[in-house]
């Protein structure tokens, strides 16, 4: 089942064509719209008139997540804020955030490639839609919505959280399809088992997950668990928010809606194009993004490309499952965070080595974080009130930094290992 | 249909297009809307070779015809309905449609004039005006001529420039009611208005031409509700809340 056949099945030369058109007005617009583009042109004596040929994608210059941050709120807009009818911004608890904007057209398009993915996922306009991605700046909970009212599906924008109501809803409403991070579809399992909700008696069939890394392991368990065919889905709201790819019946790999998305896989070192199939760095330029066009943007996800045809007929490239990352952002609790907030933390904390250890594991179905911070000796010869003292004031500023809750270990000086060039700051026991 | 990469052509020391590329797929009516002197005209006559093309590529129906001479892409399956119609004013309506089934003429003989059937099928009225001298009609008219005249070669492709230049309103609403019925009956149009708004109510698809350069494309409705293309070209004032 497609969505829109004519596109999704396209010959690639045909593909090729469309891609250079957009590209060469997308050039043409930011050059003429966005100074940053302007100057970054410029710079590297770039003439974006002079644009021929995809082949020549590598001349162009990256955009990056701290370009986005440098432009804070809306620097990077094609278009005056009065032809903006939507704004998204990322998590703004680290005062890193980043602001994305849409016209009625990038809304128009975002649901029709929305509801491409919610397609191949199997999702009909017969299908009663569980929403249970948060709703507001986040790009997941909109995304979907809109994309699934696209499809004409009944949609429930129950939002995320309050798990005994999503479970009341999924029975009640007769949910066909839920969309959620798959950890949480699998604490919803979980809780179904333990309420001894009779899951056969469901009418739920499909299940859509994105929003962080999962697994085949999580896959299988979460179609045993919920009788659902589980599909995978990719977005960034820096590119457009979900709807960038999604995965087919085949599911093996997703499909890159390359009418609207140009992708690369680079080497995050080298910056140089990977061969092909090869793993990488996922770079994205968008084709047809009106109020926010991204030039080359390093989406810092690791994938490489499937190489072939997908029997399902798509002709639009597939990457594989995101593995990981280049930079060392980790995501614990659905909450983005960088070893380097931490590090600002400790350092503005007296008493503390600058070594410490983030180790996350997952308890149930849920992330547990734990930072291990080496003391100065003195404090551990000390009475225990004071180490209790000191490990409250960290989790506190910890958790106002971060926004999310962790725990605290303080342990002796020097016995957190130690690294030749880059530290091992991370330990990240979850198994997907 | 037609694909085009990074044509680019001019007069003289003047370069008109830069690194224009477009394409119309079988079946649709793609228009092209642009302010005078964006290169309209330049790039249609471009295609037809009557202006060579300086860099690029240009293929129709999967044959390069950068190179190609006027009368050989005609053979090959495009076109032209020209600005301002240029019908031969002292033929009749007859003769213009006649000639213009020249090129399959020489391949078909009389058979080729059998399509003047179908041309009166879609233009009743050059059916009552065939042994008139074309000089002597209406504008409208003229311009059912021109149109049926294109159409005799049967061309695979038809390419108009500014149809709807110089008619009353009623005769334009009626021209492109026919570019519409053209659609129907599975021609494949390119054209070129400065009537934007209803050309790009008849297309699938449009792109919007700025000095020599194309600045943005997409379905005709996305380009409607486009603020940009509506301040420029679909008289919408800067506000936007017309």
């Amino acid at each position: 089942m497609y969505w829109q056949k004519d596109k999704e099945c396209m010959p690639r030369e045909e593909l090729e064509q469309l891609q250079l058109e957009r590209l060469q007005s997308t050039l043409f617009r930011v050059a003429g719209h966005v100074p940053f583009y302007r100057r970054k042109f410029r710079d590297i004596g770039l003439d974006p008139d002079g644009f021929d040929s995809l082949t020549e994608l590598a001349n162009l210059p990256f955009t990056t997540k701290q370009d986005l941050r440098d432009n804070y709120p809306y620097g990077l807009f094609a278009v005056p804020l009065r032809e903006v009818v939507r704004v998204h911004s990322s998590s703004g608890t680290t005062g890193q955030a980043t602001v994305v904007g849409y016209t009625k057209n990038d809304l128009k398009n975002w649901s029709d490639l929305v509801a491409r993915i919610l397609t191949a996922a199997g999702v009909t306009d017969d299908d009663v839609v569980q929403i249970a991605f948060g709703y507001g700046l986040f790009t997941g909970g909109f995304g979907l919505h809109y994309g699934a009212e696209r499809l004409g599906a009944s949609v429930i924008p129950i939002s995320s959280g309050n798990t005994k109501r999503q479970l009341q809803i999924m029975r009640d409403f007769k949910t066909t399809a839920l969309v959620c991070t798959p950890s949480y579809a699998l604490l919803l399992a979980d809780q179904m088992i333990e309420q001894d909700i009779n899951i056969n008696a469901l009418p739920l069939r499909y299940g859509l997950f994105g929003g962080e890394p999962w697994s085949e392991a999580m896959r299988g368990e979460l179609e045993d668990k919920l009788h659902i065919r589980a599909t995978d889905n990719y977005g960034l709201s820096e590119i457009m928010g979900p709807g960038v790819a999604g995965e087919c019946p085949e599911c093996r790999g997703l499909h890159i809606n390359e009418d609207h998305f140009l992708a690369e896989i680079i080497d995050p070192d080298t910056l140089e194009p990977v061969a092909d199939g090869e793993a990488g760095e996922l770079v994205i330029t968008t084709l047809t993004k009106e109020a926010f066009p991204v030039i080359r943007y390093r989406t810092r996800d690791l994938t490489r490309f499937i190489t072939g045809r997908c029997p399902c007929g798509r002709t639009f490239r597939r990457m594989e499952r995101v593995f990981g990352r280049t930079d060392d952002m980790l995501i614990i609790k659905g909450v983005n965070v960088f070893p380097s907030q931490i590090e600002q933390v400790l350092f503005e904390i007296e008493g503390t080595e600058p070594h410490y250890q983030i180790v996350v594991e997952r308890q149930g179905r849920l992330d547990k974080a734990t930072v291990l911070v080496e003391v100065v000796e003195s404090i551990f010869f000390d009475q225990m009130k004071k180490q209790r003292d000191l490990i409250d004031r960290i989790k506190r500023r910890l958790a106002a930094e971060l926004g999310i809750g962790v725990d605290v270990k303080l342990v002796e000086e020097k016995t957190i290992e130690r690294f030749e060039g880059k530290a091992k700051r991370v330990i990240d026991k979850r198994r997907l | 249909m037609l694909k085009i990469k990074n044509l680019e052509s001019g007069y003289g020391k003047i370069k008109v297009l830069r690194k224009i590329s477009l394409h119309v797929d079988k079946g649709e009516i793609v228009t092209l809307i642009g302010a005078n002197g964006a290169g309209k005209t330049t790039l249609l006559h471009t295609i037809c070779g009557l202006v060579p093309a300086r860099h690029g590529e240009i293929h129709l129906q999967g044959r390069a015809i950068e190179r190609a001479r006027p009368e050989n892409i005609v053979a090959m399956g495009c076109s032209l309905v020209p600005e301002g119609r240029q019908v031969f004013a002292t033929m009749t309506v007859r003769e213009n449609l006649t000639l213009g089934a020249y090129v399959r003429y020489r391949r078909e003989g009389k058979k080729a004039l059998d399509e003047i059937d179908y041309i009166y099928d879609l233009f009743p009225v050059l059916k009552e005006r065939a042994g008139q001298l074309a000089g002597t009609l209406s504008g409208g008219e003229q311009q059912m001529l021109a149109m049926g005249r294109a159409l005799m070669a049967r061309p695979a492709l038809i390419m108009m420039d500014e149809p709807s230049t110089g008619l009353a309103p009623l005769i334009v609403k009626n021209i492109f009611s026919i570019i519409t019925r053209l659609k129907k009956a599975g021609n494949t149009v390119l054209l070129i208005e400065q009537n934007a708004k209803a050309a790009l109510r008849v297309a699938d698809r449009g792109y919007v031409l700025e000095t020599g350069k194309i600045i943005v494309q997409g379905p005709a409705a996305d380009l409607l509700s486009n603020r940009d293309v509506q301040r420029a070209y679909l008289g919408r004032d800067a506000g936007g809340r017309s």
